[in-house]
């Protein structure tokens, strides 16, 4: 496989991704390192596991982080209800015996462990890692450098088949310079105009053109002002759904409906206030 | 950045890879052998002999950090094709050293040579003759040591004073540091019991508590944020006010340090080297390469929009160490200001020149931003640094 199969494969999938992802893709699998994707909100690092999975035909197994998140959320967990109901049920017939009560059975399989037990090389997609506490950040070195889980009642589970590990971070706090180490990295920008107007392409065929580039030039300009929240590429497409949803053709004849759809990129009061009206109609104008 | 000379004796391909790793190592990047087998190994991966996937698979790999990244391409076309980025023209020729014409150990002894992990910082500075500067003495001035602590922050430059200004940010911080949560949290180790998930939890094991839950009173440490002028006006206090910083830093709170002048630069990690005076100097020294006027709304833009989502947030205090000339007009500082304090809880600013007897907030720029600020403190004396702390308790 070379880094042009992971380019075409991934916009088979309507994902437009750059050399350097592109790279950064393939070096994940043929290296077998987890890749880090930094950068900023809604520039499509979720999605670039989704479009994987898609295109490699494998299941996507998802971790979302959070403060406080755990082992028995994120690894394994006994199923403690379950191994009650055999002893009472043994109690009455006899016969389970304690070793049958730590088995396969009686273990709740969460994402980690889910991903290294599948027999089909899958996704794991670990989503925001850096809300996750630093002692969870630990426990992932582990896993992500040798693939396997232990299990004290069990032993060690290692991986049938090597996961695609891809971490994403927003930068809410530093990780650790160890686990940086481990992985591959890769920084995604806001895509050039160009890249911006193949994505639009990719996943609405139906947009034509004109309002094509209009939308993409808007979304691009708004991005220079100071926004609060500045406006991803999912924002971008969700104002472009909005647009052709109402049977917008060309931006600088549907001021109302412009206006009315502005929810979908604009999502703090103060934005708002950093591009009024009179801001809009002049982006608009510019692009036209 | 350091250039390096692409070394002529390397025989193969492993040997030139481990002098490129060492190259990242002399401008900053944290790699080491285990990176250069690595490196070789993702080579096999790609069209090795196609320069620009050789290229983007070592920086996949071999970039750690958002900076890494960035300047990665300079780093690698200045190894493997023998020319820093010539962006300044001359200013760069006194930075090629041979790689093994000084090991880097002995740069250690001397401060004055300029040390690898400012290598960025030079390059990315504007053109105005950083080499040079770079090389200069510092201005130390030797001072009597007895009967210092009233005399003017300017007349202190020895060890004594850096080191008491250090102390006084050390003890600031503390004053700061120990803020403790009313709240209690769920937590693996605590030391009350949190009788409300262990009861529910019991309930799956049959009413027998076999988990026990703790909480604990989260520790919410006030952040620090320090922003220090080292424009032209400001260089006789720099020294003192960056062993400060120094402090502040070092002090196991977190703390982030900036300097700014006309341009704006992180400094934390350039602040936790172990000798003071060599951070210090070694920081002035850069602060000089520098010097000229002073842009404060323009730095503070830059640093809300480029650090601010990251370094401020509602338990973080904003320090500004400046005298307030500004170059800017004072309305922009006064928005600035206002946007950052909509961020931060507390902005504290410390001026050499309040300190003076005299003083009237002459410069248009401290009047527009008084309305927001929580404190306007003096800092021109070390008893007035010293001073600080209880004014901290109170914030």
């Amino acid at each position: 496989m070379t880094v042009n199969d992971v380019q075409s494969g991934l916009a088979a999938q309507g994902y437009v991704a750059d050399d350097r992802l592109a790279m950064a893709l393939h070096l994940a699998q043929a290296l077998g390192r987890p890749l880090l994707l930094e950068g900023p909100a809604g520039v499509g690092k979720t999605e670039v596991a989704k479009a994987m999975a898609a295109w490699r035909g494998a299941r996507l197994i998802r971790l979302q982080c959070y403060e406080g998140l755990d082992a028995s959320h994120a690894i394994y967990e006994w199923n403690y209800q379950r191994q009650l109901l055999a002893i009472r049920a043994s109690e009455v017939q006899g016969g389970t015996s304690e070793a049958q009560l730590f088995t396969d059975d009686y273990l709740l399989k969460r994402p980690l462990l889910e991903a290294i037990s599948e027999d089909k090389t899958p996704v794991l997609l670990i989503d925001e890692i850096d809300r996750a506490d630093e002692e969870f950040e630990a426990y992932l070195l582990e896993i992500l450098s040798d693939f396997q889980i232990t299990i004290p009642e069990l032993g060690t589970i290692k991986a049938r088949s090597r996961p695609i590990v891809i971490l994403t971070a927003n930068g809410t706090r530093d990780l650790s310079d160890a686990l940086r180490r481990r992985c591959l990295y890769s920084f995604l920008e806001y895509p050039s105009r160009e890249t911006e107007l193949a994505i639009l392409k990719a996943r609405m065929p139906e947009v034509e053109g004109l309002l094509a580039r209009q939308i993409v030039g808007v979304v691009q300009a708004l991005r220079q002002e100071e926004l609060e929240k500045t406006p991803g590429i999912a924002e971008m497409l969700d104002w472009a759904a909005a647009l052709s949803g109402l049977g917008v053709n060309d931006l600088s004849k549907s001021r109302d409906e412009v206006q009315a759809t502005l929810v979908c990129l604009l999502k703090t009061a103060p934005d708002y206030g950093v591009a009024p009206p009179e801001v809009i109609d002049r982006l608009i104008g510019k692009v036209a | 950045m350091q250039v390096t000379r692409f070394p002529s004796r390397a025989s193969g391909l492993s040997d030139r890879m481990s002098g490129f790793i060492a190259h990242l190592r002399m401008n900053g990047m944290r790699v080491g052998p285990a990176e250069t087998g690595d490196a070789l190994a993702a080579l096999a991966a790609v069209e090795a002999t196609d320069v620009r996937q050789a290229q983007q698979a070592l920086c996949v790999l071999l970039a750690a950090d958002a900076d890494d990244w960035r300047r990665f391409d300079d780093l690698f076309e200045a190894y493997w094709f023998n020319t820093g980025k010539q962006r300044s023209g001359t200013a760069q020729t006194s930075h090629v050293r041979v790689q093994s014409a000084k090991p880097m150990i002995w740069q250690q002894e001397s401060p004055n040579t300029q040390e690898s992990e400012f290598g960025t910082d030079q390059a990315a500075a504007p053109d105005t003759g950083d080499g040079e500067a770079v090389g200069k003495d510092g201005k130390l001035i030797a001072t009597r040591t007895a009967n210092l602590s009233r005399r003017d922050l300017r007349e202190l430059m020895d060890e004594d004073a850096l080191r008491q200004a250090e102390q006084a940010a050390a003890s600031i911080a503390r004053a700061i540091r120990d803020r403790r949560s009313r709240r209690r949290k769920q937590a693996l180790r605590g030391t009350a019991l949190d009788m409300r998930r262990i009861q529910r939890a019991s309930l799956a094991r049959g009413g027998e508590p076999m988990d026990l839950y703790r909480r604990v009173r989260p520790p919410r440490p006030m952040r620090i944020v320090v922003l220090c002028d080292v424009s032209g006006s400001m260089t006789v206090y720099s020294r003192v006010f960056l062993a400060f910083l120094k402090g502040l830093i070092g002090s196991g709170t977190e703390a982030d340090a900036y300097l700014f002048h006309t341009r704006l630069m992180r400094v934390t990690d350039a602040l936790r080297d172990h000798d003071t005076l060599r951070a210090a100097g070694r920081l002035s020294l850069i602060a000089e390469g520098f010097g000229g006027g002073t842009d404060i709304s323009g730095s503070l833009e830059r640093f809300l929009n480029g650090y601010g989502a990251r370094a401020l947030n509602g338990r973080t205090i904003v320090l500004i160490l400046s005298d307030g000339y500004c170059s800017a007009s004072p309305e922009a500082l006064g928005n600035v200001l206002a946007r950052v304090r909509r961020k931060a809880r507390r902005i504290v600013w410390l001026n050499p020149l309040k300190g003076w007897k005299h003083y009237q907030p002459i410069a248009a720029a401290m009047e527009a931003a008084e309305p927001y600020l929580d404190a306007h403190l003096p800092a021109n004396t070390l008893e007035a640094l010293a001073a600080l702390e209880p004014e901290f308790r109170k914030l």
